[in-house]
């Protein structure tokens, strides 16, 4: 762990940056440049909680490998059909939770709203994401990325990756 | 014990409710068997209640002993519960004394079911076995001296299981379940649920904003899987010169979807692309282990979609398993409980494998997505419009079952559909 109060609340910064960069590009709908965030041999999943506390392991999404991640981004580019929809994704309460350079390993609880057209905006998904982020020079990627929801029921579906 | 019993009577009157009536021409779907308070309720009795068998879960959602699952039979919210002595229990989630929905919880293991609200107890049968302060205080209060606790006992439903999958029904002189999906749909069952040991991977839950007929229709529907899925044309896992097969029971209310992948890259005729709208032949996948397919049943067909009359759809796609259980919630909504499995004796990299190639369906699926928002469309049409009845007239009721750009099974189900409901 760093040394000094000041240095972890460094740490912080850095990892708050990227996570703002991140949601501020899918909020953009910039989708085919989601997949940059990760490293090559990156895991995300998106999971219920019910499943994570009951220790079984589908995901909503499971991808193993940033391929994954670019197979999933051209899917929703080029090939998916869902009704067009504005989405907010929030993240806050981030918390550094160790640091072994070059992983920094944090929590950070998420809301994604949804804005469809001609409805109310609706809250999609809230819940936990546990990432392990790797320093490479000076940016910051995903090695590891668990989105852990408790919107148990979806309603509908979720399109765009949190 | 008590057990729900089927209150519908097969020689009831029939009473379309006002004002509606069904169109001569069979190639129509009246509107408002999708959007009518009183269709659904009606609905409730003669499907759900009535002589069918209703999935209500898995065998490997309840492994052990004491397992429970909140589940659904029709609307109907139920308990599944295996005893002690490994014996499945299906019973109403309602208390028998001020009606509480008792059971709040996905999942669990426990002998008892105590409703919070006066602490009434249940087994894992659904038999009633304490009351606290039966006998008053001081003498005083109390239930009465005719109290009879066998009585009052949460109301079960008669439970069958085949090959690891559970069904209840209220009926009580149901045909076996085998009989009720007939030889033909019962063997490509038996390629999804060959009796061996399954290991589940885990639930995926979602409401969608559709009739559950829609998502019977969907599944009974071939025509759709090139147009509206591009996934599976892009990246060469279903074209429509695949091989395929639609294959209904006697009385149609059942389906089986088989096909078989080609090997290698699929070849699509030029006059079939034009009319496949964003097919990209020269597409790969950056990562090719998803398309994998590890042969694990003896079935020349690499794909079945099963769905079974009236809540179940069983699928086999690859190495990706699952069912999803259909919950009806008024005429403008279903709820999806999707439960996805391997077998007991997957390795870690079939656990792996499997839950790669599950990308593909779910409420964050490739294909589910997809579904979910096109049914979601429909009903959005049906109710916000003007009225106006639906079409299913591709194909021909008589065509050879390898005929993939027809809705002859959806006719079939609403030829079965009518003779239940007396529409
Ligand atoms: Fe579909």
């Amino acid at each position: 762990m760093p040394a000094t109060r000041a240095a972890f609340r460094a740490v912080r910064a850095d990892v708050e940056e990227f996570l703002f960069e991140y949601a501020a590009l899918l909020e953009r709908g910039e989708i085919a440049r989601w997949p940059d965030f990760f490293t090559d041999d990156a895991v995300y999943q998106v999971v219920a909680r019910d499943n994570a506390e009951s220790n079984l392991p589908l995901g909503l999404i499971y991808a193993e490998g940033k391929g994954m991640l670019q197979d999933r981004a051209y899917a929703l580019i080029h090939t998916e059909m869902y009704a067009p929809r504005y989405i907010q994704l929030r993240m806050s309460n981030t918390r550094v939770i160790a640091v072994d350079e070059p992983y920094i390993t944090a929590e950070t609880s998420y809301l994604l709203l949804e804005t469809l057209i001609d409805e109310p905006t609706r809250v999609q998904q809230t819940g936990k994401s546990f990432d392990v982020i790797r320093r490479v020079g000076d940016q910051l990627l995903f090695k590891e990325r668990k989105c852990v929801y408790d919107t148990v029921l979806i309603n509908n579906c979720l399109v765009f990756p949190v | 014990m008590d057990t729900i019993e089927s209150t519908y009577q097969g020689n009831a009157p029939i009473v379309l409710p006002k004002g509606l009536t069904w169109p001569g021409d069979e190639m129509q779907i009246p509107d408002w068997i999708y959007t009518d308070p009183q269709v659904a309720a009606l609905e409730q009795e003669r499907i759900f209640l009535g002589r069918h068998w209703n999935f209500v879960g898995l065998e490997c959602e309840v492994p052990n002993p004491n397992d429970y699952i909140r589940s659904f039979v029709g609307a109907i919210p139920v308990v599944v519960a295996r005893d002690a002595d490994g014996a499945i229990h299906v019973f109403e989630n309602r208390c028998s004394h001020r009606g509480a929905e008792f059971c709040r919880s996905y999942r669990g293991n426990g002998e008892r079911f105590v409703c919070p609200y006066h602490n009434w107890t249940f087994d894992n049968r659904g038999k009633l076995v304490a009351i606290p302060f039966r006998r008053g205080v001081r003498g005083k209060g109390g239930m009465p001296d005719g109290f009879d606790m066998g009585e009052h006992d949460l109301r079960t439903f008669h439970v069958t299981t085949h090959n690891g999958v559970i069904f209840a029904t209220a009926c009580s002189d149901m045909e076996s379940v085998e009989d009720y999906l007939g030889p033909e749909v019962l063997r490509e069952f038996n390629t999804i649920f060959p009796g061996a040991e399954m290991k589940l991977l885990g639930i995926h839950r979602n409401t969608l904003p559709g009739n559950w007929k829609l998502y019977q229709e969907n599944l009974k529907d071939p025509y759709h899987a090139t147009l509206l899925h591009t996934y599976l044309t892009t990246f060469g896992l279903f074209v429509t010169s695949n091989e395929s097969n639609v294959v209904t029971d006697q009385q149609g209310r059942h389906c089986v979807l088989m096909s078989r992948r080609p090997q290698g890259r699929p070849e699509v005729a030029k006059e079939e692309q034009a009319d496949m709208q964003a097919f990209r032949q020269t597409m790969q996948l950056k990562d090719q282990r998803v398309l994998d397919y590890f042969r694990e049943v003896d079935s020349p067909w690499t794909g079945s979609a099963i769905t079974i009359w009236p809540n179940l759809s069983a699928l086999r796609q690859q190495n990706i398993l699952n069912t999803r259980l259909i919950v009806p919630r008024g005429p403008n909504e279903l709820m999806m409980i999707w439960a996805v499995f391997g077998r007991a004796t997957d390795d870690e990299a079939m656990v792996r494998h499997r839950l790669r190639q599950n990308n593909i369906f779910g409420p964050a699926g490739f294909l589910g997505i997809e579904d979910n928002e096109a049914l979601k469309f429909v009903q959005d049409g049906l109710t916000r419009s003007l009225p106006r009845h639906g079409l299913a007239m591709l194909g021909d009721d008589r065509e050879p079952v390898d005929t993939i750009i027809t809705e002859r099974a959806i006719r079939g189900m609403y030829r079965y559909y009518r003779q239940v409901m007396g529409f």
